[in-house]
């Protein structure tokens, strides 16, 4: 940190020179000699990354980076929140300045190959909606022919969109908007007939109206869109550190271990997939290059993923998501995580 | 002729007559406003479009303002209160949300606790600005420094800043104020160390740092004059390659044993943290800062007899005047990473305020020029009869005369730059017209205000930009009448 | 002269290279060479090393694969299963349109708004100042949110115009629909439609359009024969042949002639499901866009104006008074020309800022250069490198072309010196 007000004071002799702090080695290291996360998270979406007041950053994804600057760095403070926009994400994460982007970013085929990014997981599985007013008298999605939809630029959904209309062989105008804000301030007014995001958003996005009774989510879903953190390509202790933290919220949930308790399990669990997890037994955290202990802080830090999702998206929350797909599958959901051993 | 004129008038008046009022439509408000409103059929027409107009604007946005709300938890409760004072569906501003939120819109996410700190940076910075830009008028000197401390210390002390840097601001400020009485010069010092000062108020951390900055022009100082018997180029170079050397070898290092031998530190704050007008306000005048030294030089390379040098000045500005600024930006948000090398990554503030630098620069550049272009040739002549070396003519004649003719053009290049400083939104980072309004917005409780902050944020870089522009004018008129 | 000194100059010395001003000069360009070149190479060999680390090549392939996005406004054909090459060339095209439209609009106003703060009625006068300030001293980027907003908020949703009991109705004789989505406007129609000319890759021009063309510039090659021809009449015999008929003739009938033949006329739009079709839908965002862009640089162009009038001396409209010219004469044939000298160069910066100013498009959702290109394109492919890079090169090259047209045009008024 130091280092990096005093770069400020001599950039430009910095620049010419090239100097800077140069990142060597692995991100760990680096992580670990800067002792501080660098999050990638988005500028402002309700529930999954927001400034307060404060500055202080809560919400599903902001979560998640605590919990892994807990695990890594035993403090879940110590995280920088870099806000990106839908065009810097994976600039910010491929040139290093973020160590992890956690900004419910879709894991796509060209995304994880071309770009060069290796999604670790999947931490909420999404679905492109529509919403309309109930005066419009809509029911389906297949009745939109002609009709203007608002769209946010630079993410999945504007091609999903393109291609589920070419599909039905419908036309539509689309309204390109540039944040959700705007998006909302558009559809409010009457500038299209349709808002179309990710559904978690499209529930959020309702659940602050004035009067959500007055507008419906048509039931069609028309893509996947499982969103998780991602890391850079080739750094794959990285990768598997930021994958098994993700992994161990989940497991934490199926077995039952929540911050509350995990402490009295840490001494009486007799549950052997439960000392493993939470380091009692075998030395799981050696693997990635972590003391024993670091998956009992992730957990520590927020609780685990259902504890996470309750008070970040879940239906006690203003967003109001129901658990859906990401229950766990021993609940009927998509959460299933490998085994630790 | 006269005389037999007069003697054949029946009757001459040998006493003056008092002067009669003169004729109601020709005197007061009725002369002024045939005069000025009224004169012809097209005046008329264009008075009477006038009034339609500001009726018009009364009329529409009246009611609205009248009915202002400025105190108010959350949007809905506006409503309300605007619902039970002035009936169901009466409308009214909802202001009480720059109430709410007027510290994100000035400070970001700056600590609440230390937002003593810019106040204080940006109250000596008028007093480090005294000598540059008030330096024409005693009585102007005055009137903004003393404005300047008064009000300084009133925010400090209403934020709650430690009685310790109370009195500091307060002493270096009573110093200002003394060192303008008496001689303006005497504050050029503070001027120049300013920005490092500037920098540690408002990122804070170690001062070693900043005082090792310090030291290394010092050291170059140093290396000059021991070198500058031998030769005065080499004294240069020399200078110069000891200052980088230091910056860049030792520097670093020196301020973190300094700091780990005494340490001289207050609290460290990101730049992640800043945001709104701070943000606006730190981009402006470190671009402003900048900017002004590169344009002159690249100005005077585009001048320059050398061919080479003016072919890279004029490839430069005219590729920067080129393009957009935003391109630009996103040139310092996605592409800066590519051209260091690999693994280098610095604050995105810092990268920005560099691309804003060489924008504003361009266009500095090109002003500057026409300033230059403006000069007459005889000055040129006069100092290369006087015998003055190239940059001794430039120094004491041609940059003088040159800059105190494109004053205007270089103010407005300013309030142009500070205008473009809300572009930053498109690269994530919280300016105060878009993105602040937006995290506002993304809170349940003002979600869907929107006029209110566009006015708010709107009025601000109104008054910063008008100033601006009115003290230029101002001084373009001092200083042409010093000219004269 | 020269052999002279040349016999008396010292023998070459290295000192000299630095101590002559006659070579210290080439040192100097020498080393700034040197400097530069080494800045370049080590930026080039940075990006090449960055480049190879991320697994990425630096390759414009990604402009021939399909785009797979959608663009409200498009003035060439163009789908979602075009290539990306396509959509930044209608990005493009729509950055030149906003900047045409906003260059026109804001040089009227600029003038009026100028020639007004003039006026010597005061509270126009007042209007006009208050106008330019407040425009001048806040940023674009207000302006257009804040005009955009105007649009969304006040004007009705089209369904406002339907049924029996609509809130709303079309205004010019039922031909224009003002709404918070568009302006939908007519469109010509032909009864006689005489097919198109295909250019290749789907763009196409209708023969229509091309026989106006033709007629409206041979009108007006015609029209300055009829000119020069009384011109020349004027010259030999000193009376001046009434032309205005035959010019207004020229002009009119033919295009008259064509638009009888086509059969045009104008489509109005309708309201049909849950938009208006059959019309031009002319999307708010390039409204709003054009109107912020149009009032911020009319402010600036009102001033420099002004400024271009002031400019002149009272004398010479004094003088061309005492010659007997009558006040537009005088205006058209001494101020003006005088005055445009002063205001061309500033105008051709303003123009500039305009059409870069017009990258703030992706604030209303209007897909420019910016948005497709340096926008969805740049997103969708990660190529920012070859994108932003190709983009700016694309806005350097529009700039240079309308600053080189401007300044042919400003070396028409300019000062003819002998």
């Amino acid at each position: 940190m130091k280092k990096s007000v005093f770069l400020g004071t001599v950039a430009a002799a910095t620049l010419l020179a090239g100097a800077g702090f140069a990142q060597e080695g692995s991100t760990l290291a680096q992580v670990k000699e800067r002792g501080e996360l660098n999050c990638g998270v988005n500028t402002g979406l309700v529930g999954f990354a927001a400034p307060d007041a404060n500055g202080n950053w809560t919400g599903f994804d902001v979560a998640y980076c605590r919990a892994l600057a807990a695990a890594v760095l035993g403090d879940p403070s110590k995280v920088k929140f870099v806000p990106t926009t839908g065009q810097t994400r994976f600039t910010a994460l491929s040139s290093g300045e973020v160590d992890v982007l956690a900004r419910n970013s879709t894991w796509t085929y060209s995304r994880d190959t071309d770009l060069k990014l290796d999604f670790v997981g999947v931490n909420y599985y999404d679905g492109q909606g529509f919403m309309v007013r109930r005066d419009l008298g809509v029911t389906s999605a297949k009745e939109l022919e002609g009709a203007t939809i608002c769209i946010q630029t630079g993410t999945t959904t504007e091609l999903n969109l393109a291609d589920y209309f070419r599909a039905n062989n419908m036309t539509y105008t689309p309204v390109n908007i540039d944040s959700n804000a705007e998006g909302e301030q558009q559809y409010m007014a009457g500038a299209c007939d349709a808002y179309t995001t990710d559904a978690s958003g499209l529930a959020a996005t309702r659940a602050a109206f004035a009067d959500p009774e007055n507008h419906i989510i048509l039931p069609e879903i028309i893509s996947k869109e499982p969103l998780g953190p991602a890391v850079r390509h080739g750094d794959n202790n990285w990768g598997d550190i930021a994958r098994w933290t993700l992994n161990a919220l989940i497991a934490a949930e199926e077995y039952g271990v929540t911050s509350r308790n995990i402490e009295e399990l840490v001494r009486s669990s007799t549950n052997p997939e439960v000392q493993r997890l939470l380091g009692t037994t075998d030395e799981l955290g050696a693997m990635i290059g972590l003391d024993a202990e670091w998956a009992r802080r992730a957990i520590l830090a927020n609780g685990n993923y259902g504890e996470i999702f309750a008070a970040n998206i879940g239906e006690q929350t203003p967003i109001g998501l129901a658990r859906g797909l990401n229950a766990q599958w021993t609940q009927g959901g998509l959460l299933y995580t490998p085994p630790f051993r | 002729m006269s005389d037999t004129h007069a003697q054949t008038v029946p009757f001459v008046r040998d006493t003056m007559l008092p002067a009669a009022p003169p004729p109601t439509r020709e005197s007061g408000a009725v002369k002024w406003l045939r005069e000025n409103l009224f004169s012809g059929a097209v005046n008329t027409v264009l008075t009477i479009l006038g009034i339609l107009i500001i009726w018009f604007l009364v009329a529409t946005f009246w009611d609205w303002f009248a009915h202002s709300v400025w105190n108010a938890s959350s949007l809905t409760e506006c409503r309300q209160i605007i619902a039970a004072t002035w009936g169901e569906n009466a409308r009214g501003a909802c202001f009480a949300v720059i109430r709410e939120r007027w510290n994100q819109y000035v400070f970001g996410f700056y600590p609440q606790t230390l937002y003593w700190r810019p106040t204080m940076a940006f109250g000596l910075l008028m007093v480090a600005l005294a000598p540059v830009l008030f330096s024409a008028s005693l009585i102007i000197r005055r009137v903004v420094l003393a404005i300047t401390t008064l009000a300084t210390l009133l925010c400090m002390m209403v934020l709650g800043a430690p009685v310790g840097w109370l009195v500091f601001a307060a002493l270096v400020l009573a110093g200002g104020l003394l060192a303008s009485e008496r001689n303006i010069a005497w504050l050029l010092p503070f001027s120049l160390i300013y920005p490092l000062l500037g920098v540690w108020f408002l990122w804070g951390g170690s001062l070693w740092g900043p005082i090792f900055v310090l030291v290394g022009p010092l050291l170059g100082w140093l290396a000059w004059r021991l070198l500058a018997g031998i030769s005065p180029l080499l004294a240069t170079v020399g200078a110069i390659l000891v200052t980088v050397l230091f910056w860049l070898l030792l520097a670093g290092d020196a301020a973190q044993s300094a700091q780990a031998v005494l340490p001289l530190s207050i609290e460290a704050v990101r730049s992640d943290r800043f945001g709104g007008f701070l943000l606006s306000i730190t981009i402006g005048v470190a671009g402003i800062a900048l900017s002004l030294p590169l344009g002159i030089v690249l100005a005077l390379a585009r001048r320059s007899d050398m061919f080479l040098i003016k072919s890279l000045a004029v490839i430069f500005i005219e590729f920067i005047r080129g393009v957009p600024l935003i391109t630009l930006l996103f040139v310092a948000s996605l592409l800066l990473n590519y051209f260091l090398p690999p693994g280098t990554s610095f604050d995105i503030i810092l990268r920005v305020i560099i691309m804003v630098t060489l924008f504003a620069a361009a266009y500095m550049a090109e002003v500057i020029r026409g300033g230059l272009a403006a000069l007459p040739k005889g000055q040129y002549e006069a100092a290369d009869a006087l015998g003055l070396d190239y940059w001794k003519a430039q120094r004491l004649i041609v940059l003088p005369q040159a800059l105190k003719i494109s004053i205007p053009g270089i103010v407005s290049t300013f309030i142009g730059m500070f205008k473009d400083t809300t572009l930053v939104t498109f690269v994530g980072l919280y300016d105060p017209l878009k993105s602040m309004s937006d995290a506002v917005r993304a809170n349940i409780e003002w979600k869907g205000i929107y006029w209110e902050p566009f006015i708010f944020v709107g009025a601000i870089f109104f008054l910063i930009c008008f100033g601006m522009s009115r003290y230029s004018m101002y001084l373009e008129r001092r200083l042409q009448r010093d000219h004269r | 002269m020269t052999d002279v000194s040349a016999s008396a100059s010292p023998p070459f010395r290295l000192s000299m290279l630095i101590n002559d001003r006659r070579y210290r000069s080439l040192t100097f360009q020498v080393i700034v060479f040197i400097l530069v070149m080494l800045g370049l190479w080590w930026l080039i060999d940075n990006t090449l090393r960055n480049l190879a680390l991320m697994g990425k090549s630096f390759d414009f392939g990604f402009l021939f694969q399909r785009a797979g996005y959608d663009i409200p406004q498009t003035p060439i054909p163009y789908t979602s299963d075009d290539t990306h090459l396509r959509a930044s060339v209608v990005g493009l095209l729509n950055t030149l349109i906003v900047s045409v439209l906003g260059c026109i609009a804001a040089t009227v106003l600029g003038i009026l708004v100028g020639v007004a703060r003039l006026s010597r009625n005061w509270l126009f006068a007042r209007l006009m100042t208050v106008y330019v300030e407040i425009f001048r001293n806040m940023p674009l980027l207000l302006w257009i949110l804040i005009i955009y907003a105007i649009f969304t908020e006040i004007l009705p949703p089209p369904n406002a115009y339907r049924g029996e009991n609509a809130t709303m109705s079309m205004i010019l004789f039922d031909n224009v629909a003002l709404t918070n989505r568009y302006t939908a406007i007519p469109t010509l129609g032909m009864t006689n439609d005489p097919g198109s000319l295909d250019l290749g890759a789907r763009i196409t021009f209708n023969w229509a359009t091309i026989a106006f063309v033709v007629a409206l510039v041979g009108g007006w090659m015609l029209r300055r024969m009829i000119r020069d021809h009384a011109q020349r009449v004027q010259d030999r015999t000193g009376d001046r042949p009434v032309t205005w008929w035959k010019s207004l003739a020229v002009m009119v009938l033919p295009s008259l002639f064509l638009i009888w033949y086509f059969g045009l006329h104008l489509e109005p739009p309708s309201l049909q499901g849950f938009n208006f079709t059959g019309g031009l839908n002319v999307s708010n965002g390039l409204v709003a866009l054009w109107l912020a862009l149009t009032l911020y640089t009319a402010a600036f162009i009102a001033e420099i104006v002004r400024a271009g009038i002031l400019a002149v001396s009272r004398g010479q409209s004094e003088a061309a008074f005492a010659l007997g010219l009558r006040p537009n004469r005088t205006m058209s044939l001494v101020i003006l020309p005088q005055a445009l000298r002063v205001i061309v160069p500033p105008l051709i910066s303003q123009y500039l800022n305009l059409t870069k100013n017009s990258s703030l498009a992706i604030a209303v959702g209007y897909m420019d250069l910016r948005g497709t290109l340096g926008g969805t394109t740049l997103n969708q492919t990660g190529r920012e490198l070859e994108a932003i890079v190709l983009m700016m090169l694309t806005y350097l090259a529009v700039s240079l072309i309308i600053s080189a047209g401007m300044n042919v045009f400003n070396a028409s008024v300019k000062l003819k010196e002998r």
